[in-house]
């Protein structure tokens, strides 16, 4: 059983054939796109290692189906940045050492993205750990994470664009 | 993961007519099925996906009063819309206390509604559970019971049912509205789950193929506006299942209660709402002997599974208290920065 879908990708629109309905779209971009900046921690949706932006939302990307996505407009961490110019919240999470091994921080950054637009916390640190709690830090690096987020939720401009 | 075959339905017609076939379940947000098909515990032979199901994802306010949730609307959706959270703070504060942002993204109210029990040992492949396997026997019973029921269990289960969202859509009264190959009709949320009884296998009203189409709120549900909390204690503050919880919600008159709603959480394998709890609140003063009354009859009857979650009778009891003073106390201006914690109240 094959599966064909159309993803918008970063901005760039592509044809995929799923040959399995399995693929999640986690899989997706890290087996057969090369994109492997979303990380697989737990693949159980507990971890927020995956997290990417769907039609504008942040969602885990281990729980979804490809199939399901067909049309679907996905923003990975890989399109984050325009060239060189690094989005506020990467710029962010650089400014106040938002992590320490990395492994977390591709989904830590797509979930502030996501926090942000979505317009709930502001600058609030408690609304904003609080919308950040489904992203797991194992290097424990949360208070560096909580300043950059609040750091990039008073940046003007860039936290409503690309997508 | 099994494989299966995916058709994704494009009409209600069309998604009822490919869940008949043997072995068939819907996909909504996935956030459930996927994860108990990785774990082997689910293995349907056919997904059909109705996430492309016209119609089924509006809130509507009804010309009666009431709301009709389309079972498609996303848990973050219904949260966050201004009208609804305005009108039903309980229920918002609920969903908002549950799971994570980005799981609220996907999750859908239907979805949450059938959401399975967090018995570890129904997690656990390895382990007899007659839901799983009726007749294999349950795990769960003599071992680490810290999250299953003090109400309503029998001998073959003692699970809970995990879901926020349902608490204070049981105090609520919410309806359920279903298609199915035989056309429509509706049942009541609090008839919706089954007790475990002698078939823990049989976990809700819904027959083979049928499809939830929408959650209707009564019209007299937008009464309790003013005064409705949720409160949920959990293990951690954030992105953790209730140990127990509860929903509150009262309407008040010149220093009288008229009418309260008082549901449970994590207590039993449905949200748990007792008729007796409530007529203890109509009529009396807002005290903290009325709430505590209320929660002794909600509690009435309870029993441990085992010593391990005996504390949490007695926990129930104090949470629902709290809950209708909080509710008393007036649902708060803005969403807590914590929805549903007792940390950071006043
Ligand atoms: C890490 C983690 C933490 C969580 N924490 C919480 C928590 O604290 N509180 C809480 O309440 N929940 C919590 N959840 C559970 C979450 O709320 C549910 O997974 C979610 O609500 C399910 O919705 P869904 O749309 O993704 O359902 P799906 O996974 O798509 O479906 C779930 C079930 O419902 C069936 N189904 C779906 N829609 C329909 C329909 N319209 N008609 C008929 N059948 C249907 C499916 O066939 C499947 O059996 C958590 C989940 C995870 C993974
Ligand atoms: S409590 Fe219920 S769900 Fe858990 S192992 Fe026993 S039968 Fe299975
Ligand atoms: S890998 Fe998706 S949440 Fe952990
Ligand atoms: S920086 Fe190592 S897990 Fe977060």
């Amino acid at each position: 059983m094959t599966i064909p879908i159309r993803l918008t990708l970063n901005g760039h629109s592509q044809d995929i054939v799923l040959d399995d309905p399995r693929i999640t779209l986690l899989d997706l971009l890290r087996e057969r796109l090369d994109l492997t900046g979303a990380k697989k921690g737990c693949d159980r949706g507990q971890c927020g290692a995956c997290t990417v932006i769907v039609d504008g939302r942040r969602i885990n990307a281990c729980l979804a189906l490809a199939a399901s996505l067909d049309g679907a407009d996905i923003l990975t961490i890989e399109g984050l940045a325009e060239g060189d110019a690094l989005h506020p919240v990467q710029q962010a999470f650089l400014n106040h050492d938002g992590f320490q091994c990395g492994f977390c921080t591709p989904g830590q950054i797509m979930s502030a993205v996501g926090l942000i637009r979505e317009g709930q916390a502001g600058t609030d640190p408690e609304r904003i750990r609080e919308g950040m709690s489904g992203n797991l830090c194992r290097c424990g690096a949360y208070a560096g994470i909580l300043e950059a987020v609040r750091e990039a939720a008073l940046a003007p401009g860039r936290s409503e664009d690309a997508a | 993961m099994n494989l299966f075959e995916y058709t994704r339905a494009t009409s209600l017609g069309e998604a009822v007519a490919a869940a008949q076939k043997p072995g068939a379940a819907y996909l909504a947000g996935g956030t459930n099925l996927l994860d108990l098909m990785k774990g082997g515990i689910a293995a349907p032979a056919h997904l059909v996906d109705i996430t492309r199901l016209p119609g089924l994802s509006a809130i509507e306010r009804l010309p009666d009063g009431g709301t009709r949730i389309g079972a498609l609307v996303r848990n973050s959706d219904l949260a966050n819309d201004p009208d609804f959270a305005e009108t039903y703070p309980m229920v918002a504060e609920a969903l908002l206390s549950g799971a994570s942002a980005q799981l609220r993204n996907a999750a859908t109210a239907g979805g949450n509604l059938l959401q399975r029990t967090r018995c570890e040992y129904f997690y656990d492949p390895a382990s007899p559970c007659n839901k799983r396997a009726p007749g294999a026997g349950c795990a769960a019973i003599g071992a680490a019971t810290r999250i299953h029921a003090v109400q309503g269990w029998s001998e073959h289960c003692i699970a809970t049912n995990p879901s926020d969202f349902c608490v204070p859509l049981a105090a609520l009264s919410a309806i359920v509205e279903i298609a199915g190959p035989q056309g429509s009709r509706t049942v009541p949320l609090t008839a919706f789950h089954c007790l475990p009884g002698a078939q823990p296998e049989r976990e809700t009203a819904l027959g083979a193929g049928e499809l939830i189409t929408a959650l209707v709120l009564p019209p007299e549900a937008a009464a309790f506006a003013r005064n409705a909390r949720y409160l949920k204690v959990r293990d951690r503050t954030s992105y953790a299942f209730a140990v127990v919880s509860a929903a509150a919600a009262l309407t008040l008159d010149a220093g009288r209660i008229v009418e309260g709603r008082l549901a449970l959480g994590g207590i039993a394998l449905k949200p748990w709402r007792v008729a007796e709890a409530e007529a203890a609140l109509a009529g009396r003063r807002p005290t903290p002997e009325t709430y505590a009354a209320a929660a002794r009859l909600a509690l009435a009857g309870a029993e441990p599974t085992g010593a391990a979650n005996a504390f949490k009778v007695e926990l129930a009891r104090r949470v629902a208290a709290r809950a209708l003073a909080l509710a008393a106390a007036g649902t708060p201006a803005r969403m807590p920065a914590l929805p549903a914690s007792p940390f950071g109240l006043a």
